[in-house]
């Protein structure tokens, strides 16, 4: 209740998807207010280590960041259960190279709650040492999460793995966001790591998923979600 | 009738020169004398001392440079069958590939008609894989080649028996060279090459500087502890002065814009009237815009081209040979041809809009008649009429031959971290006489050995207060004490990206047909590259002018962007991303000494003046300390306007700065929007009631202090500082360039600079890449090192006016709104709108 009470003052969107009531948080999350379910797509942790190893040292302090974030979305909505909709490692040894105070840091956000791991293409395999549940696809109410959107109709689907962003023009100036991504039948989440950048909507990789004329991308600002129609976009 | 010159020669030595006898004959041959800067350098180089020479562009500064070169080469023995291939003997580094080219053709005449056996050869980013691999086993005894290419050189394995026999490197346009992140590169490159050669010679050819002591440093061997050491100077003065006049235009001079459209007709006319012109133009929108307008009315089919930095090199190429042998009329130019290129006939130079710098506009002039004896003769064309009274400052420059180069910068972090890599490369290196090599060149001589620890440790493991990334290091420090690569991929990784010049983000122009829906062509001949980021702001089907083409774009395809011709000939995006270069301080100066007195505006143009008379009548012309500050009320909006002349850069800081302020003062501001000469700003509160009653004041607003707090508030969201960011990464080997044909196919394969940026900031603030990102914000993007002395000039000086509505003064910059970039709030306020859009249309539906 109190976080519901928290939502009313900004930064969320409330969308009815198949039948259930969803909100939309400005940090790239989502939550289901019935089922007290909080679900984050494509934090990719540990990427600045998997850069690192090819040589290109990004500052090491991406996982830090993502879990403070994560951390704060918790905070404000006190799920009872958190899907994480895969790649949540960058890497499939991903979580081996969490340090010890990121590994004290992530138990500490899974501990008296249900935390489950979606397998992602990045990290396939249940990640090591973690605990929580790990699963390819996960079926709850209308709902069935995958990391990837299968293509054709997949109604009451919730994906991540394409890191949607959109674009519109206005006056000849042009705004890109991430964004969250649906058209009734599917919801696509945007990516919620320190390091993850977007892919716009109007990319090859998103053809045959919308109907376009349903289609709704609610764009992140800095502290409101903007709801805008897919015709409204531009690549 | 010719304007004949008066020469003087400063730096003369009386030493003897050895010049033999098949020189002096082929100088008498084309009934010519060597001249006495020319002979004075000979014998600089034959006594093996490092020199500086300063003279007029024509006055056979390439061949005063090479003379001792081929006087030495020409004594050689003919290198006998078997016997070992010698090194480089000398090498010549320029900052345009096509310099290099141009002065291999300009060599390669006294060679030939000489007879000499010397072999001479050009090595650029356009030299191919094989050749590069054969001039690696047989070197030529002359390179001819650009900075970045030196840094490969040197970063090679066989780096040291390549320069074994270098007596001499000469550097071309050095005044050009040594402002940018570029010169500081090529600045290790000479102490690289002189740990291989100590005895080595470095020529720096210049034009004239405010500084001459900056470049000598530059070119010579730095003691420790602060010491300086300068090269020998040799200067010449005088020449022919250039002709110069501004358009004198019937038409009327425009308040804002850059396009000079309105002086077209009598531009066309010039062109016309002489043998051959060349054009200069300050961006290479504007570039295309006046090819356009000049094909438009080219009755009479002049043969007329178009040459600029984004078109294919093949076509760059075709035009440059055909001004080499005279078959142009016309050719419009940016900077590409800026520097010392030879072109032959050209009698005269156009410059369309204001050449916003006098050493920029003397460079520039240079080119016409590219003969020390015989004057130059320009045009200024300005582009309206701010513009007039620049370029007659500018003229007036030109004739004092006064010089704005800036002050030199000390050596940037991110070059240094780039050059340790490179270093490494070549060879195991030890860290203390690395160190030592690099305090010796002049960039680099007050670098602290912390600074260079840091940098050590970055090159080495990203130099993070969080050593988690030891495992994985790219040099590391080895038993015997000396650093070494840990695997050959970096050596690879490290030569595709050597270079400073970190340009925005390109995409491939291809031309294809205009498709119908649904096909997908992949697209025919190159046009050349545009920035990705004006792409973006189009959709499928907008047309813009690129390549003197009117394109529509079609669509984007990886790095490609793929237009087809469009049938009308207007384009619908009239780009505009404003001038490479802000106002130059001293032509500020000038500008303001022509508003504070009258007696300084008697060559300005009657209807500039009349504008300048109503403007003192209606407002005020502030004096030349002063700085004028009017509000008014215009359409429901309240305006303020300043005008600090201080150049685009700084007013953009400047912008920021004041809206923040004002915001703070509960001013209410909406916007703001900055030209070169000026700032306005708009806003919901009668910004002159709020003056008269004290409740905020124009000292309070304009203190020094908004460089502290706001400043470091405002950079924190500020895209420029990511922009500035995004090079000092690339460039210090953080993050890769983009390479045509290698590029990771969507977004979530990379990483932004953006997000590494984010949280470089918020968890390790002073970090080294920080570090530089904001020693380029004060030079560079943001140019606070000028605001703050602006703001410390106007101090107690500021000259309020309160007006019921628009001066003539502020017409220009009024104009000038609504064609801004926005920021970051602005961003969140169309967002808003789009938003908004669709929940009415939803409850009208």
């Amino acid at each position: 209740m109190e976080a519901l009470l928290q939502h009313e003052q900004g930064g969320c969107q409330d969308i009815d998807f198949q039948g259930e009531h969803l909100i939309l948080d400005c940090s790239a999350c989502v939550f289901w207010p019935d089922e007290k379910t909080l679900m984050v797509a494509d934090i990719h942790m540990e990427k600045g280590s998997s850069f690192a190893s090819k040589g290109t040292f990004l500052p090491p302090y991406d996982t830090g960041e993502s879990l403070i974030r994560l951390g704060a979305a918790l905070n404000a909505w006190k799920p009872k259960r958190v899907i994480s909709l895969g790649d949540s490692f960058h890497d499939d040894t991903g979580a081996s190279r969490l340090s010890d105070s990121y590994v004290e840091m992530l138990e500490s956000l899974m501990r008296g709650r249900e935390w489950i791991w979606i397998g992602g293409n990045h990290d396939p395999s249940p990640p090591a040492g973690l605990g929580g549940l790990h699963s390819t696809e996960l079926c709850a109410g209308p709902f069935v999460f995958r990391h990837q959107p299968v293509s054709g109709i997949a109604t009451g689907e919730i994906a991540g793995h394409l890191h949607p962003s959109a674009r519109i023009k206005r006056r000849g100036k042009s705004v890109r966001r991430n964004c969250f991504a649906g058209d009734g039948e599917r919801l696509i989440v945007p990516a919620f790591g320190a390091y993850t950048g977007g892919l716009s909507l109007k990319h090859e990789a998103f053809e045959g998923l919308f109907d376009w004329n349903k289609l709704k991308a609610w764009m992140i600002g800095r502290e409101t979600i903007f709801e805008i129609a897919g015709r409204q976009l531009v690549g | 009738m010719v304007n004949k010159k008066t020469t003087i020669i400063h730096g003369c030595s009386g030493l003897p020169f050895n010049l033999p006898k098949p020189f002096t004959d082929w100088f008498a041959g084309h009934g010519w004398q060597p001249r006495s800067h020319q002979l004075e350098l000979l014998s600089r180089c034959q006594a093996g001392q490092s020199t500086l020479l300063i003279a007029p562009t024509g006055a056979g500064k390439t061949l005063a440079g090479f003379l001792s070169c081929l006087v030495e080469l020409s004594g050689r023995p003919r290198r006998k069958p078997g016997e070992a291939q010698k090194g480089i003997h000398t090498l010549y580094i320029s900052p345009l590939k096509a310099l290099a080219v141009d002065i291999k053709r300009n060599l390669e005449t006294p060679i030939r008609e000489m007879n000499l056996n010397i072999a001479l050869e050009t090595r650029t980013g356009d030299t191919p894989v094989h050749r590069r691999q054969r001039q690696k086993l047989a070197p030529p005894q002359i390179l001819l080649t650009t900075p970045e290419q030196l840094s490969l050189l040197i970063a090679q394995k066989d780096a040291p028996r390549f320069f074994d026999s270098l007596e001499t490197v000469i550097f071309d346009e050095l005044h050009s060279l040594v402002t940018s992140k570029r010169g500081h590169l090529l600045a290790l490159g000479l102490a690289r090459l002189r740990t291989f050669r100590p005895d080595l010679k470095a020529i720096g050819l210049s034009a004239t500087v405010a500084d001459p002591d900056e470049l000598r440093r530059w070119l010579v061997k730095q003691p420790p502890l602060g010491e300086i050491k300068l090269s020998e100077l040799i200067k010449l003065e005088g020449g022919a002065k250039p002709e110069i006049t501004i358009l004198k235009s019937s038409e009327r001079i425009p308040w804002s814009g850059h396009s000079a459209r309105y002086a077209m007709g009598e531009v066309y006319e010039a062109i016309k009237n002489h043998r051959t012109t060349l054009l200069f133009v300050n961006t290479r929108s504007q570039a295309e815009l006046l090819f356009q307008e000049l094909w438009n009315r080219n009755e009479d089919t002049l043969p007329i081209a178009l040459h600029h930095g984004s078109l294919d090199v093949s076509q760059r190429r075709k035009v440059e040979e055909a001004m080499s042998v005279n078959a142009l009329r016309a050719v419009v130019a940016t900077s590409t041809l800026d520097l010392g290129i030879d072109w032959g006939d050209v009698d005269l130079v156009i410059h369309v809009g204001a050449p916003k710098g006098a050493s920029r506009l003397a460079q520039r002039i240079g080119r016409a008649n590219h003969r020390i004896d015989e004057p130059s003769r320009a045009i200024l064309v300005p582009a309206n009429r701010f513009e007039v009274m620049e370029c007659q400052a500018a003229l007036d420059a030109n004739y004092l031959g006064a010089q704005d180069t800036p002050p030199l910068r000390d050596g940037c972090l991110d070059v240094l971290a780039q050059h340790i890599m490179g270093t490494a490369c070549a060879a195991p290196f030890d860290a203390d006489e690395l160190f030592d090599e690099i305090i010796s060149s002049a960039p680099y001589a007050n670098l602290s050995r912390n600074l260079f620890n840091k940098a050590l440790e970055f090159t080495a493991t990203g130099g993070y207060a969080l050593k988690t990334y030891e495992q994985y290091a790219k040099i590391r420090k080895t038993e015997d004490g000396t650093w070494r690569v840990t695997h050959p991929r970096f050596a690879q990784q490290y030569r595709l990206n050597v270079g400073t010049i970190v340009e925005a983000p390109m995409l491939d122009v291809r031309l294809t047909r205009h498709r119908g829906k649904g096909a997908n062509v992949r697209g025919g001949p190159m046009l050349g590259k545009i920035e990705e980021g004006f792409i973006e702001g189009l959709t499928p089907g907008d047309t813009f002018l690129f390549s003197g083409k009117t394109l529509r774009l079609e669509g984007i395809r990886d790095n490609i962007c793929l237009v087809s011709n469009a049938a009308d000939t207007d384009a619908k995006i009239p780009y505009y991303a404003g001038g490479k270069f802000p106002l130059s301080t001293y032509l500020a100066d000038q500008v303001r000494r022509m508003l504070s007195d009258p007696s300084n505006r008697t060559h300005l143009p009657k209807q500039v003046r009349e504008w300048l008379e109503i403007q003192k009548l209606k407002s005020v012309l502030p004096k030349f300390d002063e700085l004028l500050v009017e509000t008014f009320p215009r359409a429901e909006r309240f305006y303020m306007v300043a005008y600090p002349f201080e150049g685009r850069l700084a007013h953009q800081t400047l912008g920021m700065l004041l809206t923040r302020r004002l915001e703070r003062a509960n001013a209410k501001p909406l916007g703001f929007v900055a030209t070169d000469y000026a700032i306005a700003v708009w806003g919901l509160r009668d910004f002159s009631r709020m003056l008269k009653s004290s409740e905020v004041t124009l000292a309070a607003l304009f203190d020094e202090d908004m460089l502290g707090d706001d400043l470091e508030t405002w950079l924190a969201e500020s895209f420029l500082l990511k922009r500035t960011f995004r090079q000092c990464a690339t460039i210090a080997g953080l993050i890769e360039r983009r390479h045509p044909g290698k590029e990771k196919t969507g977004r979530q394969m990379t990483v932004s600079s953006d997000l590494v940026y984010d949280v470089l900031r918020s968890h390790e603030p002073d970090h080294l890449l920080l570090q530089a990102t904001s020693a380029d914000a004060a030079h560079g993007l943001l140019d606070i090192r000028r605001l703050g002395e602006m703001l410390l000039r106007i101090k107690g000086r500021i000259r309020h006016k309160g007006l019921q509505q628009i001066s003539p003064l502020a017409v220009p910059i009024m104009l000038e709104i609504g064609k801004e970039s926005v920021g970051s709030d602005a961003q969140e306020s169309l967002l808003a709108e789009a938003a908004k859009e669709l929940v009415e249309e939803a409850g009208s539906g």
